[in-house]
């Protein structure tokens, strides 16, 4: 077994250089790496690319950094409720890449498996698809899209073991396995980090392999965006 | 003329025993309410999820469980969790047997607008343009005409496309239309007290009316 814990988020994030291109977990507020954005905001580094499904909410998440001017790009397919968000793309400081979900998803899962480009339906005829190359399958036109892959990734898992092991909750799960694939390096924040052997290896959702750095996450907030209930 | 709920329980009734759903934001989320209790469905949530249930008790609230809308859900026994990649893997491969979507503008080639007003907030597409582009049937809900009274049943669509040739179906505050294969939306039904006139009149796009057209029965 390798050993890839390490002591905190701090520790976990220390190598981050400014301009360095991130993918960060989570959709919306669900399943994101809590303590590695704290960790991130007191590094104070500059000019990252987040790439990551949604930018956070004003006061949480990516929005945080958003706040103190530490991204330069997004990279995203859905950016809606945040005001500051909205002031820098509109000011040009922030540039912004809208993609279509799945489209994400697949790029990042791509990068991670190898894949340099695959076709997907998904933005033929629309503006997503300018510059890029189309072809036609069995009488159906599809998009070229080129994988996604970068310098760190930054996943959130529920349980997690000293060899990089990941087991996800819910549907915090969304796009944290394959961004931890699609990491040159890739560090995991777990809310229990348990002991090797721990987990069953037939549940176990993201493998090792993937992992470079896990740590014991704390005081998750777990925000809700939009509180529902049934009333009694 | 249909408010929000009635065109929820409008769609409702385009729901088939079996059929595997995706349920856009806004009036889509509401047609779960009205498909009849003895089908049997499966609601897909484009975040990882078949098999949403209803929204939960305050008690029962879990942070780790949302919907593509963010809200706050349970889940229906037998459901299945799964990653953002697998979950657009089911949408593409037309797994699901019926998405139903808001639009702001339809054309009567079936090109569907909703994701974005030049000038104006730009959100993203999240999902949209995956689920349009590979849904083997798509609904439409939507209101016949701007607040300005202008058409969005067009000849052509003026905001950005989210996808071409897709829409086979729409549910509107004023009827029920198909989208011909061959172009144009054929009228099949009015909502309650409005006249085949009102609609031809709210319609840009090109309009068939064949015979008699009969008041939808909610």
């Amino acid at each position: 077994m390798i050993d890839k814990r390490v002591l905190n988020a701090d520790v976990a994030v220390r190598d981050i250089p400014d301009n360095a291109i991130l993918m960060l977990g989570g959709f919306g507020l669900c399943g994101i790496p809590e303590n590695c954005i704290s960790a991130l905001l007191r590094k104070g580094i500059k000019g990252l690319t987040c790439i990551s499904n949604n930018a956070g909410v004003d006061d949480f998440g990516i929005g945080l950094l958003l706040k103190t001017r530490q991204v330069r790009k997004m990279i995203s397919s859905y950016v809606g409720e945040n005001a500051e968000f909205e002031r820098q793309l509109l000011s040009g400081e922030l540039e912004v890449e809208l993609i279509p979900q799945g489209t994400l998803a697949e790029r990042v899962r791509s990068g991670g498996a190898g894949i340099p480009a695959f076709f997907t339906p998904a933005g033929v005829g629309t503006e997503v698809a300018s510059g890029k190359e189309t072809r036609v399958f069995e009488g159906k036109t599809y998009l070229m899209e080129n994988w996604l892959r970068s310098d760190f990734s930054i996943v959130k898992a529920w349980k997690g073991d000293a060899a990089g092991n990941l087991v996800y909750k819910g549907t915090a799960r969304n796009f944290n396995p394959m961004m931890a694939t699609a990491g040159n390096i890739t560090i995991a924040e777990v809310e229990e980090l348990v002991e090797v052997g721990e987990l069953d290896p037939n549940e176990i959702h993201t493998p090792g392999i993937y992992v470079h750095r896990i740590f014991q996450g704390a005081n998750y907030e777990k925000r809700i965006e939009q509180k529902t209930i049934t009333k009694n | 003329m249909l408010d929000k709920v009635g065109i929820a329980k409008r769609i409702a009734q385009e729901v088939r025993d079996g059929m595997y759903i995706n349920l856009g934001i806004g009036i889509p989320t509401l047609v779960a309410n009205y498909i009849p209790k003895n089908m049997n469905v499966v609601l897909q949530s484009e975040n990882g999820l078949l098999g949403i249930g209803p929204f939960p008790f305050e008690k029962d609230i879990d942070p780790d469980l949302i919907n593509a809308g963010k809200q706050t859900i349970t889940m229906m026994p037998g459901s299945a969790l799964f990653s953002s990649a697998e979950s657009f893997a089911m949408i593409r491969s037309g797994k699901v047997d019926l998405t139903i979507l808001g639009a702001m503008e339809v054309s009567e080639a079936g090109d569907i607008a909703n994701w974005k007003v030049p000038g104006k907030m730009v959100k993203g597409m999240g999902g949209a343009m995956d689920l349009v582009a590979s849904a083997k049937n798509i609904i439409v809900a939507m209101q016949h005409c701007s607040k300005e009274g202008a058409s969005k049943l067009l000849r052509k669509c003026s905001l950005p496309i989210t996808g071409l040739g897709c829409v086979k179906k729409i549910v509107s505050d004023l009827a029920v239309l198909d989208v011909l294969p061959s172009g144009g939306f054929k009228l099949l039904e009015r909502a309650p007290g409005v006249s085949v006139e009102q609609i031809k009149n709210a319609t840009e796009g090109r309009i068939f009316i064949d015979g008699e057209i009969p008041e939808m029965v909610l």
